[in-house]
């Protein structure tokens, strides 16, 4: 049996080297649009300073992207180095949108990037333009293609386990590429990479306002990351993928365990503004709620169940009982392939056979299994309560706290005198860590929610890993927090150095700070 | 589907060894620039002038190298999962040289200071002749067998370590790799500059493509005569579902060189190395940059190709347990899913070559220091 030590570290790698990656990401997805926004009035209007606007912000989308590059290379070949299991077993529908994300995306986004940076004075202006659209389209693909993948493993549709090759194959590509899990995902995720661009404009921005230079640049990029803003986080909310969580068994668990919702209540559900959730106890100590509002939100709909974690419990109890009988059918079939009986009676509980593999954790034998066994195995199915109930309340406060920036920045902008609200820029200065602290809670609740499972109900965690030593684990680990860390010193500072130098930086003669260097 | 299961997963034996190739092609080229850069470039100015041949298109060329990742994770995932996690140190070597490039591009001429940009300048330097040379190294292992075997739930167990992967032969075949890659990436840059780094970069062009035909050819010696190669030795149904414990293998040294006389035409592929290698040194010696870079393009098309011609059907033999060994016909997805990866890599790949052909004629001509001098402020 797999060593709990090596399936937690194996975690831990993934999650770290996931949650510094998206510390770029969204930055990248946002950004890219405001350029194209601003060099779109610059080809429109003619006026140089959106050109510099395009160069400048560009500057320091470059900066974010080397490291977005950097560490996404690291999460391509992970589920190989690391999770071999899962690569062995999923593969045939997992690797596909991996691929199809490469051919069809990155290299369009990375062979205009180069363009972009270096074609300023080769290509005509609508030319460049096309250049900096095509980015931008090969970004929001490459997001798309991604969560396409990641939206199977909450709901592993158009999919089935064959015992003949002892893995899930494909059976319905496009029910993967449109499973509403995944679409709903994307939506919601690029979404809150555009507010993390528009905030990282807005902010900056405000930062040259409250000093009072650059004025005529710093207003013109406010402006626009006001307005793009404002529609991305009303994007980020309305459109959320709450949609996607009435769907499914898995995004039915996690948002009992977010909402901290243990019974099923008669419907409409009431929401928990604030709960102390008991796990042990399976109830909540103390609740504060609002009648209807889960219900409305979950179901979209005054007269659907939303069920609570005890029913999901008592549910999956059943399958695990199933499940077992689905793994010892499975163990005498792949002994004896041709044995029809069996193969009758294995499709009929293989739909099970993930809830039977949880037991794998406790017994190498289904022979083996107790009904004590059988309860911890199903009890495993629920995901920790108070992290996820925590993580998702931060996440959405931070959301209703940019929704409020975005909806005065934008207002003011529309009047016209926001450069003269000090509160306002000093409010927008102090937002900018807002939207990666809302990403890094919102893959938290996504993925944390997902436990026990890295395919919901198909293959759990602990199966998942590759056969390596802890010792590997930790080295590896160290090694990948230690090269991330000086590397994110290393872009924060010119991030710094850059985003205070400012415009100026791009060596027009225009701007404050200019640089001029003698030729080294 | 266009085609059944067996002639399926012989087309992406084939586009798994197009993306292989492309990717030593496009992103070797800059590798083998990144690996010549402290040589080549004797002050701040010619380092500039190197980096800024591949600056624009450094990114989208390791592309290949992630989507190569995704194509085997899609078309032979027990081969992605068993050799990545088997691989581990190896890998991760890989990965961490990799880190270097893109903030290694990107950063280094953002600041002025001598010790900054040299430090990022020997990170390209690894970014450049790490990967190439453990890649080798591993082709080096898989020709000779690796340590792996699967439980009957086809969990894979390796039992080699890291060190074990630095044997003689992998290391000849991690010379022949970087040499390779290192004869291509000067004649890259011999084409885009002038003066002394084109100098230079032909003299190193001269000395790595010979050692590059050297290594081939010691290496396909050392085949001829060593201890390895592997052959199926029960009946193999092609059309089957793929199972890689349901076959028997054995060592059989010089089974290597089997398809050579079973399909004499296939030692046209070895024979490609030798003529574009040796076309390549000539061209690129007559200062004829271009049709030098399309001659070791073909080279390179030859050097990847005798390997994968050699082993065919093997992809990665086990030295421990060869029953376990992964081929063609037992490594593969489904039938389904290679169909769909087939759609989708052939109607991309001629996309991807026409836009990236596009980008590397709109940036063409040489780079040179009044260049670097012109765009201080933009150029890397």
């Amino acid at each position: 049996m797999v060593s709990e030590q090596l399936v937690d570290l194996s975690r831990l790698q993934f999650a770290a080297t996931a949650m510094y990656h998206f510390l770029f990401v969204p930055l990248t997805i946002g950004m890219v649009w405001m350029l194209v926004i601003m060099e779109s009035v610059y080809v429109m209007t003619g006026k140089t300073i959106y050109k510099d606007m395009t160069r400048f912000w560009g500057k320091l989308f470059g900066i974010n992207f080397a490291l977005g590059v950097t560490t996404g290379i690291t999460l391509e070949f992970q589920f190989g180095t690391n999770w071999a299991y899962y690569s062995h077993y999923v593969g045939d529908i997992f690797g596909a949108p991996l691929a199809i994300e490469g051919l069809m995306a990155f290299f369009l986004e990375s062979t205009f990037i180069g363009l972009f940076f270096f074609g300023w004075d080769r290509l005509s202006r609508q030319q460049h333009l096309l250049v900096t659209i095509l980015m931008a389209v090969g970004t929001n693909l490459s997001a798309l293609w991604i969560l396409i993948a990641n939206g199977w493993m909450q709901n592993p549709v158009g999919s089935e386990f064959s015992y003949e090759t002892m893995r899930m194959e494909l059976t319905d590509f496009w029910a993967v590429v449109f499973n509403p899990v995944a679409q709903g995902k994307f939506v919601h995720t690029v979404s809150a990479g555009y507010v993390t661009g528009a905030m990282f404009v807005l902010s900056i921005s405000a930062w040259y306002l409250l000093r009072g230079r650059d004025v005529e640049f710093a207003k013109r990029s406010f402006r626009i990351a006001a307005a793009f803003g404002f529609a991305s986080i009303c994007s980020v909310i309305v459109l959320g993928d709450e949609s996607g969580y009435a769907l499914g068994e898995a995004q039915q668990t996690k948002l009992a365990a977010m909402e901290a919702m243990w019974e099923t209540e008669p419907a409409p559900a009431s929401f928990n503004v604030i709960a102390l959730p008991n796990e042990a106890g399976m109830k909540n100590d103390f609740a504060l709620h609002i009648p209807w509002v889960m219900g409305l939100i979950g179901t979209r709909s005054l007269d659907k169940e939303l069920p609570g974690l005890n029913q999901i419990y008592a549910v999956n109890r059943e399958r695990v009982k199933v499940g077992v009988e689905a793994v010892k059918l499975l163990e005498a079939l792949r002994k004896n392939p041709q044995d029809a009986a069996l193969r009758e009676a294995f499709d009929k509980v293989k739909a099970d056979l993930g809830f039977g593999l949880l037991l794998k954790k406790y017994v190498a034998s289904m022979d083996d299994v107790t009904p004590e066994l059988i309860d911890r195995a199903a009890r495993d199915t629920l995901p920790k309560v108070a992290p996820l109930f925590w993580t998702f309340r931060i996440m959405v406060a931070l959301g209703f706290a940019m929704l409020a920036l975005f909806g005065l920045a934008l207002w003011y902008s529309i009047k016209g005198d926001f450069a003269e609200r000090r509160w306002l820029l000093r409010w927008a200065l102090w937002s900018l860590p807002l939207p990666w602290i809302s990403c890094e809670m919102g893959w938290f609740v996504a993925e944390y929610g997902r436990q026990p499972w890295t395919i919901y109900g198909v293959l759990p965690t602990h199966m998942s890993v590759s056969t390596l030593t802890v010792n590997s684990l930790y080295g590896s680990l160290a090694g990948f927090v230690g090269f991330y860390t000086v590397l994110l010193i290393v872009e924060m500072y010119l991030m710094v150095k850059f985003a205070r130098q400012g415009p100026g930086s791009l060596g027009t003669g225009r701007y404050l700070n200019e640089t001029h260097h003698a030729h080294a | 589907m266009i085609f059944d299961y067996p002639t399926f997963k012989i087309i992406w034996w084939l586009l798994v060894g197009v993306l292989l190739v492309g990717f030593a092609i496009m992103d070797g080229h800059d590798m083998g620039v990144g690996t010549l850069l402290p040589f080549v470039g004797r002050n701040d100015e010619e380092r500039r002038v190197v980096i800024n041949t591949v600056g624009p298109h450094w990114d989208g060329n390791q592309v290949w190298f992630i989507t190569g990742g995704g194509a085997i994770f899609a078309a032979w995932p027990i081969v992605y999962a068993t050799a990545f996690s088997g691989f581990y140190w190896a890998m991760l070597a890989v990965l961490w040289a990799l880190f270097f490039r893109p903030v290694g591009f990107d950063y280094r001429s953002k600041i002025h200071n001598a010790t900054w940009r040299s430090t990022w300048d020997w990170g390209l330097f690894i970014g450049g002749a790490v990967p190439p040379l453990i890649f080798g190294v591993a082709f080096g292992n898989l020709l000779q067998g690796v340590p792996f075997h699967f439980d009957d739930t086809l969990v894979s167990h390796y039992s080699g370590s890291f060190w074990g992967l630095l044997n003689p032969f992998a290391l000849l075949a991690g010379v022949v790799s970087t040499a390779m890659i290192t004869f291509h990436g000067a004649i890259y840059l011999a084409h885009r500059t002038e003066g002394d780094i084109q100098r230079r970069a032909t003299t190193a062009a001269l000395i790595f493509g010979v050692l590059m035909l050297a290594g081939f050819t010691v290496a396909g010696a050392w085949i001829a005569n060593g201890s390895f190669g592997y052959a199926i030795t029960s009946a193999v149904d092609t059309a089957a579902l793929p199972n890689p414990l349901a076959k028997t293998v054995a060592l059989q040294p010089g089974a290597w060189l089997a398809n050579y006389d079973k399909a004499p035409l296939t030692m046209l592929v070895p024979a490609l190395a030798y003529a574009g290698g040796l076309a390549a040194l000539l061209l690129v010696w007559k200062g004829r940059t271009l049709t030098a870079f399309v001659a070791s393009s073909f080279a390179i098309v030859g050097v990847i190709g005798t390997a994968g011609v050699s082993m065919f059907p093997f992809v990665m033999p086990s030295s421990t347990v060869p029953g376990a060994s992964l081929t063609v016909w037992d490594a593969v997805s489904s039938h389904r899913t290679l169909g769909i990866m087939f759609w989708a890599t052939v109607i991309f790949m001629p996309i991807i070559v026409a836009y990236t052909s596009w980008a590397y004629s709109v940036m063409a001509g040489k780079v040179t220091a009044a260049y670097i001098r012109e765009n201080e402020h933009s150029a890397y």
